[in-house]
């Protein structure tokens, strides 16, 4: 049956240029699609579409839409102009968690595919800004029985609202050689762990994990996530002293001082008169800079673990905040140590459920209470890696400073 | 409800049945990559196992066509697996250099774009927008198109100083990212409130607590409960308006778009940084938002034409300092570059450091 088309002059003008167009991709579910349900949901969403460019407008609203047995995972869309647009009046999307790393196979991508098509509007995007597979667009009956379907071969939704939200690890070990940790054990202990925090919207506001294998940091986890765990070395980076030779032989002397030796943050490098590379590692902070302009020959040490950064957010409420170190390095070899960094997540996002305020995101009830407060909360120690620089401000009652001061040294003496 | 099939929580699934024999083989084991040409990693093990990996744009809402032509692709040249990367390219792998560029090829031959690796300008990362969001003030989708179509070249080479991370996001507060530079929206007037349905729809003290500036209190206005605003205290940033949709914030001439630069999220020399406002104002001028590219495309071209190899956008400003940046993109500098939230005074010269 031939549908009515909607008339797209504004949308029409994104699909020249040579970028791909999402809007030609959305026209061809439309036109060339065998399931009539897809051509006629598709062609109204793009009459509401254009409808937004129109008037520059959105016409979603949200709603309460899940499935059985959960409180979360879509995030349920309705029309306001359903009665202009009526096959697309309700288009949910399904968020569902990827494998960590984001690899999949073609026979899972097909599956995953096919089950798409039966019960949506036939969009996917790989991923959301949480890091979610987003099957874009279907009603809230077809919700039950597209995640029924993937649900049963190993797919299982995501977060939405205020609850533990989809994890993300950058690519790691399985083909980083700067990869300092096992991310995808990180990621996937952590959020597994929480799975019924995930699926039943019950804390103050999202709760986000992100692993990121060096400082390189490419999963924005210190800018992003209330617990962002980054991979570290603490004993001497590896140098490769004949391969850094054979650099600066290909690229010169200048060159190497240029772009390395004096961009190092806290002057840890020297150009030796033979070319080879002198490090002084107590004063490197594992910036990972140098690494990255040679990584033929500069490569992370072999003590490894992981740094562990708590409250970083984008605006709402405060405004933009990074996290901030409560955990300078962890060992995570044996499962003690694995275990540990589980429980400190619980540690931490039992504190803050009991803590914080509606709406409060873990860093802004940090901000709120003062780190020191969250750290006994937590039953972390101070640090002075948590700090750029001690107080400035003399404004603080300090007569616990002798106890204060016994307590470092036992730990110190402990350590030792 | 008792034919309704109970759920298996298995949550985040493991990764290595999906994943590329050669990576499984050597998890942990890697020794070196090298960038053998924009678009193409190669990755070598300490065994000497070689991986080269393609890397190629889409445009990101994906129809099933696009997704089948993908796997396709996959199972022709790439063994059968792909990967996305965070900013949602996929990567293609294979383990013969002699099949580097026929897959090149296929990729370019369907129409995808073969780049975004190393210092190169790479895709925008989006948000939903006018497609799916409840709150947007503007398109993603079509705001990511319009600028990709016009810094393609930019994706396909690797001529940057350093890479380029590019974000957008439709709403003032929530989930679009930090960038090199960030196009955001940023709302001018305060809420346009619609008293005949707060009271059934808003849950009202939620809403007051909601507002970064208190600028929110319950009133009754046509003898209803409702919400007024003091619109002298109203930062318009439209908080208030996803938990009470009648707070209407979005506005087709008073939604602006404004421009950020200087977000990193890299440790590698100074610590991550957020981005800093250079422009607003801009209209939000869909089809293609000709004005916001525009100043985007300046800001990269002096950034290109400026700045040293290896830094990023916000560290070349930091170098040549704030005056000089303004002036080489001709951009007006205004009060409202004046931060004057909580820790401002941080962002003030104390200093007797000028540069003439």
């Amino acid at each position: 049956m031939a549908i009515n088309k909607h008339h797209t002059p504004m949308l029409d003008q994104l699909e020249s240029g040579p970028w791909p167009s999402f809007i030609s991709g959305i026209k061809r579910l439309r036109d060339e699609h065998p399931e009539e349900r897809i051509n006629k949901m598709t062609n109204d969403l793009l009459g509401q579409l254009e409808h937004s460019y129109e008037t520059r407008k959105g016409y979603w609203k949200g709603g309460t839409v899940s499935v059985f047995q959960y409180g979360g995972g879509i995030i349920p869309r309705f029309s306001e102009v359903g009665h202009a647009f009526p096959e697309s009046k309700e288009f949910h999307t399904l968020r569902v968690q990827p494998p960590a790393g984001n690899h999949y196979s073609t026979d899972m991508l097909r599956q995953m595919a096919d089950s798409w098509e039966k019960y949506g509007s036939g969009l996917v995007t790989f991923h959301g800004q949480t890091g979610n597979i987003m099957f874009i667009g279907t009603d809230t009956e077809q919700t039950q029985h597209f995640f029924d379907e993937i649900n049963d071969y190993g797919w299982d939704l995501g977060g939405a609202g205020p609850c533990v939200r989809t994890a993300m690890s950058c690519v790691g070990a399985a083909r980083c050689e700067m990869s300092c940790t096992n991310e995808q054990k990180a990621h996937r202990l952590l959020v597994n762990n929480f799975t019924d925090d995930v699926h039943r919207p019950a804390l103050p506001y999202k709760f986000k994990f992100k692993v990121s294998g060096c400082g390189n940091d490419c999963q924005n986890a210190v800018e992003r996530a209330d617990f962002a765990v980054i991979g570290t070395w603490r004993d001497d980076m590896n140098v490769n002293q004949d391969e850094f030779k054979a650099y600066v032989g290909r690229k010169g002397r200048q060159h190497v001082i240029d772009n390395i030796i004096t961009r190092c943050p806290t002057n840890a490098l020297s150009l030796n008169d033979d070319d080879s590379l002198e490090v002084n590692n107590k004063d490197c902070v594992r910036c990972m800079h140098c690494l990255n302009v040679v990584p033929k020959a500069l490569h992370p040490g072999d003590d490894r673990g992981v740094t562990i950064l708590i409250g970083g957010k984008r605006t709402l409420k405060i405004g933009d905040l990074m996290g901030t170190v409560v955990v300078p390095f962890k060992k995570l070899d044996t499962e003690e140590d694995w275990e540990e960094i589980v429980e400190l997540a619980e540690e931490i996002i039992d504190f803050w459920a009991e803590n914080a305020l509606e709406h409060e995101r873990c860093g802004e009830m940090i901000e709120r209470i003062g780190l020191v407060n969250f750290l006994e909360g937590v039953g972390v120690e101070v640090d002075p890696n948590m700090v750029n620089n001690p107080r400035e401000s003399s404004y603080i009652r300090m007569d616990g400073w002798d106890e204060e001061a016994v307590k470092w040294f036992d730990r110190q003496a402990e350590a030792s | 409800m008792a034919d309704m099939r109970d759920p298996i929580e298995t949550g985040c699934p493991d990764p290595f049945q999906y994943m590329h024999p050669m990576m499984r083989r050597n998890f942990g084991l890697w020794a070196y990559h090298e960038d053998p040409r924009p678009g193409v990693l190669l990755h070598v093990a300490k065994n000497g196992d070689k991986l080269w990996t393609i890397k190629a744009g889409t445009q990101r809402i994906l129809d099933l066509f696009t997704l089948r032509t993908l796997c396709q692709i996959a199972d022709d040249y790439s063994d059968g697996f792909i990967r996305f990367t965070i900013r949602s390219n996929p990567e293609f792998f294979v383990t013969e250099e002699s099949r580097v560029e026929p897959l090149i090829e296929k990729l370019e031959e369907a129409g995808f774009i073969v780049g975004g690796t190393k210092n190169s300008v790479t895709t925008l990362s989006h948000t939903q927008g006018w497609l799916h969001c409840d709150i947007p003030g503007t398109d993603a989708s079509g705001v990511v198109k319009s600028m990709m179509d016009e810094l393609i070249d930019e994706f396909k080479v690797s001529e940057m100083p350093n890479r380029v991370h590019i974000t957008t996001s439709c709403c003032q507060i929530n989930c679009g990212g930090q960038g090199d530079i960030a196009i955001n929206v940023q709302h001018t007037k305060p809420p346009k409130i619609n008293h005949d349905l707060v009271a059934n729809v808003c849950e009202r003290p939620t809403v007051v607590a909601r507002c970064p500036v208190a600028a929110i209190r319950p009133a009754m206005v046509n003898g209803k409960p409702s919400l007024e605003v003091d619109e002298k205290k109203c930062i318009c940033c439209g908080a208030c308006f996803p938990p009470c949709p009648p707070m209407q914030i979005n506005d087709a001439e008073h939604t602006k778009l404004a421009i950020w630069v200087g977000g990193n999220h890299s440790n590698a020399r100074g610590k991550p940084t957020f981005q800093k406002l250079v422009a607003a104002g801009i209209p939000n001028n869909p089809p293609r938002w000709p004005e916001a590219t525009a100043i985007v495309k300046r800001i990269l071209a002096e950034y290109k034409a400026g700045a040293r190899d290896w830094e990023r956008v916000g560290e070349w400003i930091e170098r040549i300092g704030w005056p000089r940046f303004f002036e080489l993109v001709e951009l007006p500098f205004t009060k409202y570059h004046i931060d004057n939230w909580r820790g401002a005074r941080k962002s003030l010269n104390a200093s007797a450091h000028i540069r003439f």
